[in-house]
């Protein structure tokens, strides 16, 4: 599957994430405390829920519901209780835009 | 008096889960993200400083307790550590479950580790029972931290002020674990791959409460006489003399409030206090506030509380204030199957969003059941 265009490098903040809608799929999209951009599945491993809507600290994201953690640079799992980690998409910016690989 | 079935594996459960109202969707006051943000940063200085005074205070007022032992001078003493040990424990625990407090992840770890034994709860299992009691808040047979059941025995609520019969229970269960036995409903909310921690936590608490059963033993053989019980008063013994404000302010998060909604606004209470109360709780009194939004840390819950006031029902004017609501709801619920507070809100609040729990069949069997009587 080709690099997908996700969204524009500044529509998300740093140490920020937004969610990204593709194809019936939900993701999330984040810029890192680096400086660069990562790309997760959207929902947590635990109960489903919209990681675009919880907090980013340095390299994690903390889930609304239940305060789960993942490493969203790799997807593991850090704290429960979540205990799936998390797929991660590789990504790359072209002119401004961030593209998101889908296997 | 009416029962219901609040067992995680009985037909309560099977109810809840049929009506949809097992992860289900919640009411949410909106909240712009840029200032959700900004409430749900995490610092590490406020909770450190509040976890100095508490260990200090711990120590001096340990010491005093000591210094002062045989004389009436000792008693105010010990009932400062046990409120310390035996009440200030809950809200510890509660937020660094929650990995609220501190943003180094891992104070919140050690400060849940202490939390948990000092108010006798495996840090395993409690943390599981609170994140299903965050998915399912008083939805009957989902959440296992309903501290009203129905038929409500006032007389036991009464003795949970004095802790003994609720430590107990706590550390039968303890005992249970530590020798590998789970309830049905530990196994129902914990995941099998967290079951071998849950016994190895167990087992901590459980070599700390028969040390200091030896150590009092060998104070006793020793010929200290009643000094030989200052072991249990610095450990385990607070949780029965001490936690009267942890059961005080606890039975107010949701008493009286309606089960199986999805509206934190009907489920949950906010209630002003005095602020020594509001610190040994950790602004747990903000309910409504803390279960709509729980990625809030306390210390940043007075502000969501003035961001979103206008969109709950108006809180509760003071401990007394909400325990007349309460006491009153609960008599009248003890006649009254399926009765509820159900508040005002304010002109500018979106009304209770009711559609989200129409199809509840086991309320409208208690309406018609009750109507027949």
């Amino acid at each position: 599957m080709p690099w997908i265009d996700a969204c524009a490098t500044d529509e998300i903040e740093e140490e920020d994430v937004i969610r990204w809608d593709h194809a019936d799929r939900t993701f999330a999209i984040y810029h890192g405390v680096d400086g660069a951009f990562y790309c997760t599945d959207g929902l947590c491993t635990h109960e489903q829920v919209h990681l675009a809507d919880g907090l980013v600290m340095d390299n994690d994201i903390e889930c609304p519901r239940h305060n789960g953690l993942f490493d969203y640079r790799n997807g593991n799992a850090l704290r429960a209780p979540v205990c799936e980690d998390l797929a991660t998409y590789p990504t790359k910016v072209e002119g401004g835009r961030i593209l998101v690989l889908l296997e | 008096m009416a029962t219901r079935d609040y067992s995680l594996t009985g037909p309560s459960a099977k109810r809840a889960v049929d009506a949809g109202l097992s992860a289900a969707e919640w009411y949410h006051t909106d909240v712009s993200r840029k200032e959700m943000k900004a409430l749900m940063k995490r610092r590490d200085g406020p909770p450190m400083r509040d976890t100095m005074i508490w260990a200090f205070l711990h120590v001096l007022f340990a010491t005093g307790g000591i210094y002062f032992w045989g004389s009436w001078v000792a008693v105010p003493f010990w009932l400062a550590y046990g409120l310390l040990y035996g009440s200030a424990c809950d809200s510890r625990w509660h937020e660094c479950g929650h990995g609220t407090a501190f943003r180094t992840r891992w104070m919140n770890d050690v400060i849940y580790h202490i939390a948990s034994f000092q108010i006798m709860r495996n840090p395993v299992n409690w943390r599981w029972s609170h994140a299903r009691h965050h998915t399912d808040t008083l939805i009957v047979g989902r959440d296992p931290e309903i501290a009203w059941m129905h038929p409500i025995r006032l007389g036991m609520k009464a003795l949970a002020y004095v802790g003994l019969h609720d430590t107990l229970v706590s550390l039968k269960t303890l005992a249970r674990n530590a020798v590998g036995w789970l309830s049905p409903d530990e196994k129902d909310y914990i995941p099998q791959s967290e079951w071998p921690k849950a016994v190895f936590w167990a087992r901590i608490h459980m070599v700390i409460y028969a040390f200091t059963v030896g150590v009092a033993t060998m104070m006793f053989l020793g010929g200290l006489g009643w000094k030989a019980i200052i072991p249990f008063l610095l450990i385990g013994g607070p949780r029965i003399y001490g936690c009267w404000h942890m059961v005080m302010t606890g039975l107010l998060q949701h008493g009286g409030l309606a089960e199986d909604v999805l509206d934190h606004r009907l489920n949950s209470r906010t209630l002003y206090m005095n602020p020594i109360s509001r610190w040994i709780y950790w602004n747990m009194n903000y309910h409504v506030e803390h279960h709509m939004f729980p990625m809030v840390p306390y210390y940043a819950l007075p502000a969501l509380h003035e961001l979103i006031n206008y969109d709950l029902p108006s809180p509760n004017t003071s401990i007394w204030d909400g325990y007349r609501e309460m006491i009153g709801a609960v008599l009248r619920q003890r006649r009254e199957p399926g009765y509820f507070v159900k508040k005002n809100l304010p002109a500018t609040a979106k009304p209770y969003r009711e559609d989200l729990h129409t199809h509840v069949p086991e309320r409208q069997d208690r309406r018609n059941s009750h109507a027949l009587d």
